[in-house]
C-alpha cells in the first residue's frame, strides 16, 4: 500500500503549485485553474486521510468542496465574462481601479 | 338731631364729587355749569357745617367721633397701632369748618366772575374744590396722621394752583411754575419737621388719635359748666313757680362720666396720656437711653412748630408765600390768606396741651411769631405790588396768630384767624378786583385811547397792573370795591369797631396777662416781648395798609389805565360786600366782657366760651382772660390810628409817588436805605440762595458731573471695567478658543486626513497585491495556531 505520506506530499506540492499560479499568472482564466488545482489538492489530502482512518467523513466533504469548487467556477467565469465585455481583456493587472 | 354729627364725612366727599365732575366732564360743562357745581358743592359744605354747629349746641358743646362708612379702619397692625379714619366734631373743628367753608364759598362765587375766558375754567373750579376736600380732612381728622393727609393735600392743591397759569407766555410761566415748586419744596423741608413729630408722638403715646370715643377733652370747664347750669336750675326754681325742665335735648347730660379717671393710660388719645404722664413725671425709653416726658414733649413740639413755620409761613419757612401770589387772586385769597396757612396753627391750637407744657418751646414760639410779624411788616412797606403787600401782611397776621399760640392764647389765635380770614379775603378779593379793574382800563386805553396802536403783546408784557405805581384815584371809578377795602383796611389795622380790633386786642391783653402772671420767668419774658413787639407790629400794619389805600384809591389816576378802571361785575362784588359785613360784625362772635354793655347783646367771649369744651387752655391765667382791658386796648387803637395818620401825611393829598415814580420813603435820606432794604425784601431769598441753594447745587453738580460721571463712569467703568472684560474676552477668544481649542478639534481632523491618506494606500486595486496578502494571513494565522505544537514538539 502507498503511504499516506506520500498522498499529503504530493497534496502539498499540488497547493503550492496552485498557490504559486494564483499569485503569479496574469491571465484571469489561468488564476482560476490554479485556483481549481489549489481545492484539488485539498481534496487529495482529505481522500488520503480518509482512506488511512476508514472513514467516510473525507469522502463526504470531498464532494462538498466539488459542488462548490462547481458553483464557484461558474461565478467566476460569468465574472469574467462580465468584465471582458467592458474592459477587453482579461489581464488581472489592468483590474484596478477599485483603488483607494 | 342726635346724629347730625354723622353727616361730617359729607363735608369731605361732596367737593371731591365736585372736583370730580369737573376734573372729567368740566370742558363739556361750560363755565356756567362747572361753576355752578362747584359753587353749590361748597355751599353744601356750609351747610352741613351749620348743621353740626347745632349739633354741637344741642350736645352741649361734647364732642363727636364720627366713623365714616365703608372705611372700616385704615391702619392696623396688631393690636399695637390702630390709626382709625376717624373724625372728630367738636368747637373748634365746628369753628374751623365753619369759617373755612363760608369764606370758600364766597371765593368760588367771586372766582366765577374772575376766571371767565380762562381756558381751563373748570380745572380751577376742580382744583379749589379738591381743596375744600383735603382742608376739611386737615380740620375733621381725630388723630395726626388725618391732619397730616390733609395737610399734605393742600400742599399739592396749593401747587397746583399756584402754577395754574404755567402757560403764560414770555417767561412769565416760567415763573409761575418756579414759584408753586417753591412752595412745595419749602413746605417740605417744614413737613419733615411736622413727620418727625408725629413719629415722637407715636414713639411716646402709642397712638396719633386726640381724643377717643368717651374721652373729654376739657375736664375741668365740663365740671364747671355742670356746676353752673345746676345752680341756675336751682335759682330758676327759686324764683319762677314752674319747675323749669331742663331744656337739655341731649337725653345723656349731664353725661355719664365727668373726667377721664375711669379711662386706663393706654386707651386714652395724646392729649389725655400726656397730662397723666407729666402728672407722673414718667420716662420716655429710646432704646439706650430714656428722656423725661418734659423733654419729649419739648422735642415733640419743636418738631411740629418746623411743620407750623413751613405751612403757616413763619420764619424761616415763609419765603415761599410772597411768590404764592403768582396764582390767580382767589387762590391767593382762599388758601394763601383763609385757610391753609392757618394749618399750622389750627394744628398747634390743637395741641395746647404739649403747647401749654413745653415752656422752652412756647417761648421760641413767641420769638417766632413775633419777629415774623415784625420783619414782614417791615417787607410790606417797601412793597410796590397790590398783593405783594397782602402777601407779606398775611405773614405778619399769622405771626401775630403764632405769637398769640406762644403766649399761651389759644383761643385768641382761634378769634384772630376767624376776623382774619374775613378782613384778608375781602383785601385780597378787593385787589383781584383792582386788578381787574385796571386791566380792563389798560385795554380801553389801548385800544380806543390812542387810536389804535396795536402792539398789544409788547405793550402788555411791559405794562403790570398789579403795581401800584400804575394805579391812584381809583375810588371814583370803583366804589364798590372802594368801601369794601376801606372796611377791610380798617378791619386790619385794628380800629374799634370793626373785627380786626377785637382779636387783635385780645391777643395783646392775654400777652399781658403772660407778662404779669406768668408762672416762670421766660413766660413773663416771653409775654412782654409779645405785648411790645406786636404793638409795633400793629403800627406797622395800619402804616402799609394805608399807604396802600392812598396809593391805589386816593390822589389822582397816574396812568391812562388807571383813569379808564371800571367797576367790577357782580359776581365779584357782592361777595366782597358780604365779606365787608362780616368784617363790620365778626368782632361781635367775642366780645370781651365789661365793656359798655355791649357784652349785653352779643354775649361775652363766646366763641371762646364756645372752643373751651375742646381746648383746655385758651387763655394764659384763666380768671383774668376775656376781660377787656383799656390799659392795652386804648394804646393799640391810638398806635393804630397813628399809623393810619402819619401814612396819610406822607403818601395823602397826591404825595404817593414822588415825581420820577419813587416812593416818598425812599427819597427821603434819613429813611431812603431802610426803604430800599423793605424794598429788597431784606435780601431773604437772596440770603437763601446764597447760603443753601447755590452750595447744595454746587455740590450736587459735583457729585454728578466730577463724582458720579468723570470718577465713575468714565474712570472706573469705560477703563477698569470695560477695558478689563474686553481684555479678558479677546484672550478668552484668541489664544485659548482659538488656539488651543479649535487647534485641538483641527487637529483631530487632520490627524485622520494623513492617517487616511496613508492607509488608504493599502488598497492598491491590484489582485495580487491582496491575493499575497491573504497568504502571508493565512500562514500567520497557521503559524500561531500551530505554534505550541510546535514549541511542545
Amino acid at each position: 500500500m502507498v503511504q499516506t505520506d506520500a498522498y499529503v506530499m504530493l497534496s502539498m506540492v499540488l497547493f503550492i503549485l496552485g498557490a504559486m499560479g494564483v499569485l503569479l499568472r496574469r491571465n484571469a482564466i489561468l488564476v482560476f485553474m490554479s485556483v481549481e488545482l489549489m481545492l484539488n489538492a485539498a481534496n487529495l489530502a482529505l481522500v488520503a486521510f480518509a482512506r488511512q482512518w476508514g472513514s467516510s467523513d473525507g469522502h463526504l466533504f470531498v464532494f462538498f468542496v466539488i459542488t462548490v469548487a462547481a458553483a464557484e467556477v461558474a461565478v467566476g467565469l460569468a465574472l469574467i465574462v462580465a468584465i471582458f465585455r467592458t474592459k477587453r481583456s482579461i489581464n488581472i493587472d489592468e483590474l484596478n481601479q477599485l483603488e483607494g | 338731631m342726635e346724629s347730625y354729627a354723622q353727616l361730617v364725612p359729607l363735608m369731605i366727599l361732596i367737593p371731591a364729587i365736585g372736583a370730580f365732575i369737573n376734573f372729567f366732564w368740566g370742558a363739556k360743562l361750560g363755565e356756567a355749569w362747572s361753576s355752578r357745581i362747584a359753587i353749590t358743592a361748597s355751599a353744601l359744605t356750609f351747610v352741613v357745617a351749620l348743621l353740626l354747629f347745632s349739633y354741637l349746641n344741642y350736645s352741649h358743646g361734647q364732642a363727636a367721633i364720627v366713623d365714616p362708612p365703608f372705611f372700616d379702619s385704615w391702619i392696623r397692625i396688631g393690636d399695637s397701632v390702630e390709626i382709625p379714619w376717624q373724625m372728630r366734631v367738636d368747637t373748634l373743628s365746628v369753628t374751623m369748618m365753619l369759617f373755612v367753608s363760608l369764606v370758600g364759598t364766597l371765593i368760588h362765587i367771586y372766582a366765577r366772575g374772575y376766571m371767565h375766558g380762562d381756558p381751563r375754567f373748570s380745572r380751577f373750579f376742580a382744583y379749589i374744590n379738591m381743596f375744600l376736600a383735603f382742608m376739611f380732612i386737615l380740620v375733621a381728622g381725630n388723630n395726626f396722621l388725618m391732619m397730616f393727609v390733609g395737610w399734605e393735600g393742600v400742599g399739592l392743591c396749593s401747587f397746583l394752583l399756584i402754577g395754574f397759569w404755567f402757560d403764560k407766555p414770555h417767561g412769565v410761566g416760567w415763573q409761575n411754575s418756579n414759584a408753586a415748586k417753591k412752595a412745595m419744596i419749602v413746605n417740605r423741608i417744614g413737613d419733615f419737621g411736622m413727620l418727625m413729630g408725629i413719629f415722637l408722638i407715636f414713639w411716646t403715646f402709642g397712638t396719633l388719635d386726640y381724643f377717643r370715643p368717651g374721652e373729654i377733652a376739657n375736664v375741668h370747664f365740663l365740671e364747671e359748666t355742670i356746676h353752673e347750669l345746676e345752680e341756675a336750675e336751682h335759682a330758676a326754681e327759686e324764683t319762677a313757680a314752674g319747675g323749669a325742665e331742663a331744656e337739655h335735648g341731649l337725653t345723656s347730660w349731664p353725661p355719664p362720666f365727668t373726667n377721664n379717671d375711669h379711662i386706663p393710660t393706654e386707651r386714652l388719645g395724646v392729649f389725655g396720656q400726656a397730662e397723666r404722664m407729666l402728672a407722673e413725671g414718667a420716662q420716655v425709653s429710646f432704646g439706650s437711653i430714656s428722656l423725661p416726658i418734659e423733654t419729649v414733649i419739648v422735642l415733640i413740639t419743636l418738631f411740629l412748630l418746623l411743620g407750623a413755620t413751613g405751612k403757616s409761613a413763619q420764619i424761616p419757612l415763609f419765603v415761599w408765600l410772597p411768590d404764592a401770589m403768582a396764582g390767580p387772586t382767589p387762590v391767593s385769597a382762599l388758601i394763601h390768606a383763609a385757610t391753609m396757612v392757618t394749618a399750622g396753627v389750627y394744628m398747634m391750637v390743637r395741641s395746647n396741651v404739649l403747647y401749654a407744657n413745653a415752656d422752652l418751646t412756647s417761648f421760641i414760639v413767641t420769638i417766632i411769631g413775633v419777629s415774623t410779624a415784625i420783619v414782614a411788616g417791615f417787607i410790606a412797606i417797601g412793597q410796590w405790588d397790590i398783593k405783594r403787600v397782602l402777601a407779606y401782611s398775611t405773614i405778619s397776621q399769622l405771626g401775630f396768630m403764632v405769637a398769640a399760640v406762644g403766649v399761651g392764647a389759644f383761643g385768641a389765635a382761634i378769634f384772630h384767624m376767624v376776623t382774619h380770614a374775613f378782613f384778608k379775603a375781602l383785601l385780597f378779593l378787593g385787589s383781584g378786583s383792582v386788578i381787574h379793574g385796571v386791566e380792563h382800563g389798560h385795554h380801553h386805553a389801548a385800544h380806543h385811547g390812542n387810536g389804535g396802536d396795536h402792539h398789544d403783546e409788547g405793550h402788555d408784557e411791559e405794562f403790570d397792573p398789579q403795581d401800584m405805581r400804575n394805579m391812584g384815584g381809583l375810588r371814583r371809578n370803583m366804589p364798590i370795591t372802594y368801601w369794601t377795602y376801606l372796611i377791610g383796611t380798617l378791619a386790619l389795622a385794628g380800629i374799634i369797631p370793626f373785627a380786626g380790633f377785637w382779636s387783635k386786642d385780645e391777643i395783646l391783653a392775654d400777652s399781658w396777662l403772660a407778662g404779669v402772671f406768668g408762672n416762670t420767668v421766660l413766660q413773663q419774658f416771653s409775654g412782654y416781648i409779645a405785648l411790645g413787639v406786636l404793638l409795633a407790629a400793629a403800627g406797622f400794619t395800619a402804616f402799609y395798609m394805608w399807604r396802600q389805600m392812598e396809593m391805589v384809591f386816593y390822589g389822582e389816576p397816574r396812568t391812562e389805565a388807571a383813569r379808564h378802571a371800571s367797576e367790577s361785575v357782580p359776581s365779584m362784588t357782592i361777595p366782597l360786600i358780604v365779606l365787608a359785613i362780616f368784617s363790620i360784625f365778626i368782632g361781635f362772635v367775642n366780645t370781651p366782657k365789661a365793656f359798655l354793655g355791649l357784652s349785653n347783646i352779643f354775649g361775652e367771649g363766646e366763641l371762646i366760651h364756645f372752643l373751651e369744651w375742646s381746648l383746655v387752655h385758651v387763655h394764659p391765667y384763666a380768671p383774668q382772660g376775656g376781660v377787656f382791658n383799656p390799659v392795652i386796648a386804648i394804646p393799640a387803637l391810638a398806635i393804630g390810628l397813628g399809623g393810619i395818620f402819619l401814612a396819610r401825611s406822607i403818601y395823602g393829598n397826591g404825595k404817593a409817588l414822588t415825581a420820577n415814580r419813587r416812593d416818598p420813603l425812599a427819597v427821603n435820606p434819613s429813611t431812603g436805605v431802610i426803604w430800599s432794604l423793605a424794598n429788597a425784601r431784606l435780601y431773604w431769598d437772596e440770603f437763601y440762595f446764597r447760603v443753601f441753594e447755590n452750595p447744595f447745587n454746587r455740590a450736587g453738580a459735583f457729585l454728578a458731573d466730577q463724582l458720579d460721571w468723570s470718577f465713575w463712569h468714565d474712570y472706573v467703568h469705560d477703563s477698569i471695567l470695560v477695558r478689563g472684560f474686553n481684555a479678558l474676552g479677546t484672550f478668552l477668544s484668541q489664544p485659548v478658543d482659538l488656539g488651543l481649542i479649535d487647534g485641538a478639534v483641527n487637529g483631530i481632523g487632520r490627524l485622520t486626513r494623513w492617517a487616511s491618506g496613508r492607509l488608504r494606500r493599502v488598497q492598491t486595486g491590484y489582485v495580487r497585491m491582496y491575493a499575497i496578502t491573504v497568504l502571508i494571513g493565512v500562514v500567520f494565522v497557521i503559524v500561531i495556531i500551530l505554534l505550541p505544537m510546535i514549541q511542545a514538539g
